[in-house]
């Protein structure tokens, strides 16, 4: 809402919505990420890729303060985040994030899933709330489901709950830690077409994902991670078909072996 | 085949009565409940066959013979002049408010020490690890004869009590405490409570409304708290304190006046909290844990701060784990109260089952009055917590 410093005008926050400078982590003595440099303008969609354990997660979860860095800056939407809670508290209104399990709140209604944090959060009146709440279900093509509970559903359609909820917040960034990857194979495209719908409202978004064919219809630019590290970064045709580093060649060709 | 198909079509086919699952289930529990009749049938004719051989006398006449012997502490008035009936009401009560007193603060301190084990400050976390390890290892009748002993005799006679002002004296003979008295007025002090209560209930309906109209949160829980207190108090002195204390004095050996909380009910308190506490903390702990980390993940990556997260995903799912084995805990303490034998605090099972039994003999209705005391105890607790369960825990599926 008002995260925008006044200084601030709209032309930077455009071109560098995200911007990470010589971030560094470690968990403990385990060096996870190293020396990321990374630009994300608004409405951009990103595509990040690399083998298991590189620290695609961890990267993104630092995005939205998951996980601390150690070192550099990360700044999003002009406020750079520190251990300043109410820093953290601000992007965290303003940055949406789908995990690998979706973790659903179990003992919540789908409805009261996607209401609880704009109630608690942005204060808004339960009714409108709600209203809010099925606007998004109907997007996700699941209002007739607003009275069940996650458990009730299937894989995919806990996934675009559980997007569903994250848009209630009215985010201008969307985070996805491999969004699909814990469905079953019939249920990822129904997942897909609603990230793909997603994308095309314009909206900023950074997507751990293996689906080569959704990185090549949505993603700008596609980025290869491994050992904590940015290997190459290139747009989707040049990466797929013409990758410069021999662990690019490697991964991409172990993941298209399948 | 034809014909079987046709059969499928309109019912499906019964089997023979002996084959048939229910017929089978409700045969065999018909069994077993005429099985269980006759054993417990026996077991009552053969014991009163037997103690009308050897002289016994049957039935609750007893209960309104004098008891002609002394308890050491009664929250209803009572001496030896009093009946065996009235003995065993001492006894309930008494029973009744250590298990209560234990339950409270057993749930209190295991809570805090479950979250404790939980804490990422080095320190703490096993500061509780060993005082859980530790307590829970070790044979409550220990405990209690432990403190029964440290804490009796480590105080000093009444001569030299530890005092608090003129008012508080601990000694050997126990805690000795001002005894309010009411007086006139104090009646509207109650009544403030009362109408407190119900502006609180009011006030929470009001500010789910306006929740509903407005979105604006109301701090429910710091008002309420503020209106409990704050009514009554301020009534409480508008009416000029109506109320006032009597107070213990030491006269020649020991204290008279004011209220006294003995040392054997002291004793057999701190152990029974020590030890069912050490036990809820690591039903807590586990209650807490047994809730993924992505919970509290998606919860932050929304938006919530740490006391809502608690207080709307993480307490309501891990209460689901931590009712049942607390409501056990809560049955265990009550029953192992009844180890106040072993100091002699006069609990139920000391006064009603030990003196009241000695003298009167009457086993069979003894027995039967006391166990079905634990039984209404254990079935309250229950019926209390599992509606509490219903209420708060989960609607899932
Ligand atoms: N909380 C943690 N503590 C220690 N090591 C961790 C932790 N989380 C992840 N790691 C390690 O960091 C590395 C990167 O993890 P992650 O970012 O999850 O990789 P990816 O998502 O690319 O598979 C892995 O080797 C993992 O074992
Ligand atoms: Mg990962």
């Amino acid at each position: 809402m008002q995260n925008t410093a006044p200084q601030e005008t709209t032309e930077t926050q455009k071109a560098g919505i995200i911007q990470m400078i010589g971030v560094h982590k470690w968990y403990g003595e385990f060096h996870v990420l190293k020396d990321i440099n990374l630009l994300v303008d608004q409405g951009e969609r990103i595509v990040i890729c690399g083998p298991s354990g590189s620290g695609k997660s961890t990267l993104i979860r630092c995005i939205n303060r998951l996980e601390e860095h150690q070192q550099g800056q990360i700044i999003v939407d002009s406020v750079e985040l520190t251990s300043d809670l109410k820093h953290i508290e601000q992007i965290r209104r303003e940055v949406g994030m789908c995990f690998q399990h979706f973790n659903l709140f179990p003992h919540l209604t789908v409805l009261e899933n996607l209401t609880l944090a704009p109630i608690w959060v942005r204060k808004v009146p339960k009714a409108e709330a709600e209203e809010i709440g099925m606007k998004y279900l109907e997007r996700v093509k699941i209002p007739d489901q607003a009275q069940k509970f996650p458990g009730q559903l299937s894989g995919g359609q806990q996934q675009r709950v559980a997007i569903a909820r994250s848009l209630c917040m009215n985010p201008n960034i969307m985070l996805f830690d491999e969004p699909t990857s814990a469905l079953d194979p019939e249920m990822i495209k129904e997942v897909l077409d609603t990230m793909i719908e997603l994308a095309e409202t314009g909206m900023t978004m950074i997507c751990v994902t293996h689906e080569m064919g959704f990185a090549k219809t949505v993603a700008n630019r596609v980025i290869f991670m491994d050992e904590g590290q940015i290997v190459e970064e290139n747009e989707p045709n040049e990466f797929f078909d013409n990758p410069q580093h021999e662990r690019t060649k490697l991964f991409l060709s172990q993941i298209l072996a399948h | 085949m034809s014909d079987q198909a046709d059969k499928a079509g309109t019912t499906v086919a019964k089997p023979p009565p002996w084959n048939d699952p229910f017929v089978r289930s409700i045969f065999f529990q018909v069994v077993a409940i005429g099985l269980l009749g006759y054993f417990f049938y026996s077991i009552f004719d053969n014991t009163l066959s037997n103690m009308a051989k050897s002289g016994v006398s049957t039935g609750f006449a007893f209960l309104t013979r004098e008891a002609g012997f002394g308890i050491l502490m009664s929250l209803i008035e009572y001496d030896e002049t009093h009946t065996y009936g009235r003995t065993f009401f001492v006894g309930l009560l008494n029973t009744a408010i250590v298990a209560f007193c234990g339950i409270i603060l057993a749930t209190i301190l295991g809570f805090v020490i479950g979250i404790a084990r939980l804490s990422n400050n080095w320190l703490v976390s096993k500061l509780a690890t060993v005082y859980i390890e530790i307590i829970r290892n070790i044979p409550l009748l220990l405990q209690i004869i432990f403190w029964s002993v440290a804490v009796l005799q480590a105080l000093p006679d009444p001569q030299n009590s530890i005092k608090y002002g003129e008012s508080f004296f601990l000694n050997n003979r126990g805690l000795f405490l001002p005894k309010p008295i009411f007086e006139d007025g104090f009646g509207l002090v109650t009544i403030a409570f009362l109408v407190a209560i119900a502006a609180i209930v009011y006030i929470k309906r009001w500010a789910r409304q306006r929740q509903e109209q407005s979105g604006d949160q109301f701090p429910v829980f710091l008002t309420s708290v503020a209106l409990i207190t704050g009514l009554p108090l301020l009534v409480f002195l508008a009416m000029g304190m109506p109320i006032s204390w009597e107070y213990s004095a030491l006269e020649r050996f020991s204290f008279v006046g004011g209220s006294n909380i003995i040392p054997e009910f002291m004793a057999l308190l701190w152990a029974l909290t020590m030890y069912t506490a050490a036990f809820i903390a690591e039903i807590v702990r586990s209650g807490i844990q047994a809730v993924s980390h992505g919970q509290t993940e998606a919860a932050r990556a929304l938006g919530l701060r740490n006391g809502p997260t608690l207080r709307l995903v993480i307490i309501p799912q891990a209460m689901r784990v931590i009712i049942p084995p607390l409501t056990s805990q809560y049955l265990n303490l009550t029953k192992n109260s009844s180890l106040a034998t072993a100091i002699g605090y006069p609990d139920l099972v000391s006064v009603f089952m030990g003196t009241t039994l000695n003298q009167t003999g009457q086993a069979v209705e003894i027995v039967a009055m006391t166990m079905a005391v634990y039984l209404t105890f254990s079935l309250g607790i229950s019926a209390i917590m599992n509606w509490y369960n219903k209420r708060v825990a989960l609607v899932e599926r």
